[in-house]
């Protein structure tokens, strides 16, 4: 019997993890707490078992979570007796910069890119794993494996390192970092899939539920607590709804849906018709929005 | 006009009416990786287009984003330009070309497919090449009014050169030619007169139109002459894991050595042969030491057996040697070990190769310093001819012969991809700059041995009473590198220390008189002197040189022949322009007139140290000076 698809994927999600652990100085794997996530501290986990991951987990946070993003979050780092680090950039703390009166740009700038960018140069962290999908978007499908950052932490798209067979390149200079994305050759699919087969824990918030709800340009907001000021007339709604995709959540719309299983949540995906990231407030601000991050510095 | 309504996808009738049964079935798909060569001319962005529309890895958002771009800058008019959609980034829209490798994703009831999409001129050959080395299969597309062109017989040579066993000639745009049988026959004809010349046996021809849905996703109706395959079917069943199904002997190269605690040693990596079992006879490579597995660790429990391309963690039965960069493999049937190899080279940077130059070489996990010589000759990628060549420049492809400054565990690339194919790494930049394919090792790296000597170089020192060392002086010509080595030397020899003085200029009258000035030819002199210093320092001389030596990784190359602590980097720091005023030979005036080419500082670079032991400012002081100071700094240990 030949190897399934996602033993394959899996067999090379955990070849590049400990190819970095074996040329890396300092490892961290940066931790969204999302889907992807998930699987990939899940692949962390079978590729050193019995060790845990000798590498801690990095959550650049923007204070502007849901609740139970948190909640889950601190109990995955309890399982994989991973050490967790939490980071917020503290220009952006001190400012109060918030999607709602800064806009969607600018508070993604700076507590996600220059949080990003700070926390990495302050614990000194040479190589970061991070879970995007080259499926996601479509400047990703061209970017490599080991994804190389300049000292200033700019991706330059024209001098990516050719990446053939199973070989990467891991040599840099001092100063300079890599980002690795061990499942950049899955799809959502794939993600959906493995989660199903493996049982891997994933936040709540992906499976249908009652909620209470605002719908704001275009977007179903999930009113998670006092932290979403509500505007003149809008009054909350219950409403049964699930998450695609989690962000900060008053940029993360929702879908209506009675998707409450993994198998229904699949069932659902195979049959809608638009992309996970329509989600995302912050992809359609320009065209080509997401390389331009990149380039910049994003995840 | 093509529209979002011609492609009708309809999920499986099996999502909406039983969704875990759906479920079990695409847990068992397999995985096809191929590659797509060909133009835009040719269809491939409409091909693959069309495949990711079909097998819905296109969402509604991203049709609309489609259907808007290609309105706004498209070139196929009312039609959608699928090219769009592939080419992700801006840079690339602008230019309208497809500048990388690109891999995109879509699966069908029975199989997962990744295709890696490059360009296809000759430019981007290193692309290709980097897309094709982790491909199961090749679509080579034709467009079928123009037939075999020289780009067709290019794209069939790289794939069939990294190995693809599985290639697909995609004769498109029927509908342009009347869906004409006697064409499509003819294309495949001379394709396989061609194919046959360079040892592709078999391929599958499908007459297609990627535009209008020909023998994409269902056999056509305007082609009922064709009795074989349309391409998803062909896709969905083409046996891909024959190679992987043959039996081969198990290597697996050590990634990491688990060890969370004094109980448990694993050694983890992914299987590149074979398969194994617990209680299988392995031998760790190159020790040569033996053990049998006792167990195979998997996260959820151990596995009776793991086999080709299964990342796993192996345990020993005895405390044996075994770490990153071994091979454990079967112990009746080892790999092979040498450091002197014939491999094809396909050269990807924009510097040159350089001959003799030490670069990294990645082979699995070993990662081992080489040197490549000249080019056995280059191959023209268009007519496959043997070209005289003394370097490989961006894209060439040559044959060379490489050596390892330690042995490497491998096998010949055609037997195994993963202990055969290797990329070479600059080591200064850190870009790779090469991939290769080994042939086999050359025959005199497994005949010739180290003859041991009983009397060492410490014993030889010992007799004359100093410490070996070599000063390299480095710096612009007419630094006045000559004139202070000259004057450390006779202070030294006052001193009573034996000493020898390489001159630059006096090497080229003998040992080095077959050399001229290229890149290539200053690192042969470089390595060439390097060798005799490193002699003179083993018959415990003090050895002083004074060579231009403008480039980093040449003296970084010496440093590294040299024992450590003996090799003492003097940098004659003399401004350009005041080197140029002096012009005691006259070089310069010589180079400027344009009658001297490749004269470093003028044509050529000079890379200044970035750390020499010693760095002598001659606008600060006199030779003599700089001389003394040298002298001072070697005997008094400081260094």
């Amino acid at each position: 019997m030949p190897l399934t698809h996602l033993e394959r994927l899996e067999a090379e999600s955990i070849h590049i993890l400990r190819e970095v652990l074996a040329e890396a100085r300092k490892p961290v794997m940066l931790y969204s707490i999302g889907k992807d996530s998930s699987v990939m501290l899940h692949l962390a986990r079978k590729a050193f078992y019995p060790a845990p991951p000798p590498f801690p987990l990095l959550h650049v946070d923007t204070t502007w979570k849901f609740k139970a993003m948190y909640e889950f979050r601190d109990s995955m780092a309890r399982e994989s007796g991973m050490p967790l680090l939490v980071y917020q950039n503290p220009e952006a703390k001190a400012r109060g910069i918030n999607p709602f009166d800064h806009g969607a740009s600018l508070h993604t700038s700076l507590w996600k890119t220059e949080g990003l960018k700070q926390a990495l140069d302050f614990y000194g962290f040479d190589v970061a794993f991070g879970g995007a999908r080259r499926d996601e978007e479509t400047s990703r499908a061209k970017e490599r494996v080991f994804s190389f950052r300049s000292s200033s932490h700019r991706w330059d798209p024209k001098s990516q390192r050719p990446e053939l067979w199973h070989l990467y390149n891991a040599k840099k200079n001092p100063g300079e970092g890599i980002r690795v994305f061990p499942l950049s050759n899955w799809t959502e699919l794939d993600v959906w899939q493995y989660i199903y087969r493996e049982g891997i824990p994933i936040v709540p918030l992906y499976f249908s539920a009652p909620r209470p709800t605002v719908i704001r340009d275009g977007l179903i907001l999930m009113v998670d607590d006092e932290r979403l000021p509500l505007r003149a007339g809008e009054l909350p709604v219950q409403r049964s709804i699930r998450f695609r995709t989690l962000g900060c959540y008053p940029l993360t719309g929702a879908v209506e849906s009675s998707a409450a299983t993994l198998p229904q949540i699949i069932r659902e995906m195979l049959l809608t018709r638009t992309s996970e990231r329509q989600g995302r407030a912050i992809d359609h601000d320009q065209a080509a929005s997401m390389e331009k991050k990149k380039q910049e510095g994003y995840f | 006009m093509t529209t979002a309504q011609d492609h009708g996808y309809k999920p499986p009738e099996l999502v909406s009416t039983d969704i875990e049964a759906y479920l079990e079935l695409h847990q068992r798909k397999t995985l096809l990786r191929f590659i797509t060569c060909g133009s835009v001319d040719d269809g491939k962005s409409t091909l693959i287009g069309r495949l990711l529309f079909d097998s819905k890895a296109i969402f509604e958002d991203q049709l609309a984003t489609l259907e808007a771009d290609s309105k706004r800058i498209g070139t196929q008019g009312e039609n959608l330009d699928y090219a769009l959609l592939l080419d992700g980034l801006a840079a690339e829209r602008e230019q309208g070309i497809t500048i990388d490798v690109a891999y995109r994703f879509f699966a069908t009831e029975r199989r997962k497919f990744i295709v890696a999409d490059t360009p296809g001129h000759e430019q981007y050959t290193r692309n290709m090449i980097t897309g094709a080395s982790t491909a199961d299969l090749a679509v080579i597309l034709v467009d079928a009014r123009k037939g075999v062109l020289t780009q067709t017989r290019r794209h069939s040579y790289l794939a069939h050169l990294i190995g693809i066993e599985h290639i697909v000639l995609a004769v498109n745009k029927m509908d342009l030619v009347g869906f004409d049988r006697s064409r499509f026959e003819s294309i495949v004809a001379e394709y396989r007169a061609f194919a046959e010349s360079i040892g592709i046996g078999a391929f599958e021809p499908i007459p297609m139109s990627a535009l209008a849905g020909d023998n994409i996703a269902a056999r056509s109706d305007r082609m009922p002459w064709y009795r074989g395959s349309a391409l998803i079917d062909y896709l969905e069943t083409v046996d891909v894991n024959t190679f992987r199904d043959r039996p081969a002997a198990f290597r697996m190269p050590v990634q990491w050595v688990n060890r969370p605690n004094l109980d448990f040693r694993g050694f983890a990596g992914l299987i590149a042969g074979g398969e194994v079992k617990a209680g299988d006879a392995i031998r760790v490579l190159p020790s040569g030491k033996t053990s049998r597995v006792s167990r195979i660790v998997a996260f959820g429990g151990d596995l009776p057996r793991a086999r080709v391309d299964q990342s796993v963690t192996l345990c020993f039965a005895d405390e044996i040697d075994c770490s990153r960069g071994d091979v454990i493999v079967a112990a009746d049937a080892p790999a092979q070990i040498a450091d002197q190899f014939e491999s094809t080279l396909v050269w990807m940077a924009d510097e040159p190769l350089l001959p003799g130059r030490p670069y990294w070489l990645k082979l699995a996990t070993q990662t081992v310093t080489a040197t490549i010589q000249a080019p056995k000759y280059q191959i023209n990628v268009n007519t496959l001819e043997h070209l005289a060549a003394k370097t490989l420049e961006l894209n060439a492809i040559g044959v060379v012969n490489l050596s390892t400054d330690r042995p490497l565990v491998f096998e010949p690339y055609a037997a195994n991809r993963d202990l055969g194919g290797f990329i070479i790494i600059d080591k200064l930049s850190n870009a790779t700059v090469a991939a290769g394919l080994i042939h086999f090792s050359l025959r005199r790296s497994q005949n010739i041995h180290w003859q041991a000597l009983d009397i060492s170089r410490e014993s030889r020192a010992r007799l004359k009473n100093q410490k070996p060392a070599v000063l390299w002086f480095t710096g612009l010509s007419g630094a006045g590198k000559s004139t202070i080595a000259n004057l450390v030397e006779k202070r030294l020899n006052r001193m009573n220390r034996h000493t020898f003085l390489l001159d630059g200029d006096n090497v080229r009258h003998g040992l080095n008189k077959d050399l001229g000035f290229t890149h290539a030819d200053r690192v042969e002199n470089i390595r060439r002197v390097g060798e005799v210093a490193r002699l003179m320092t083993d018959a415990g001389l003090i050895v002083i040189t004074a060579f231009i030596s403008p480039f980093r990784a040449e003296r970084q190359m010496v440093r590294d022949m040299i024992p450590a602590g003996e090799f003492i980097e003097v940098f004659v720091d003399t401004p350009l322009m005041e080197a140029e005023r002096r012009d005691v030979k006259g070089l310069y005036k010589k180079a400027r007139a344009g009658s001297l080419a490749n004269f470093t500082g003028i044509d050529s670079p000079y890379e200044p140290p970035v750390a020499p032991e010693i760095h002598i400012d001659t606008t600060q002081m006199t030779p003599q000076q700089a001389a003394d100071l040298i002298v001072e700094k070697l005997l008094d240990n400081s260094l």
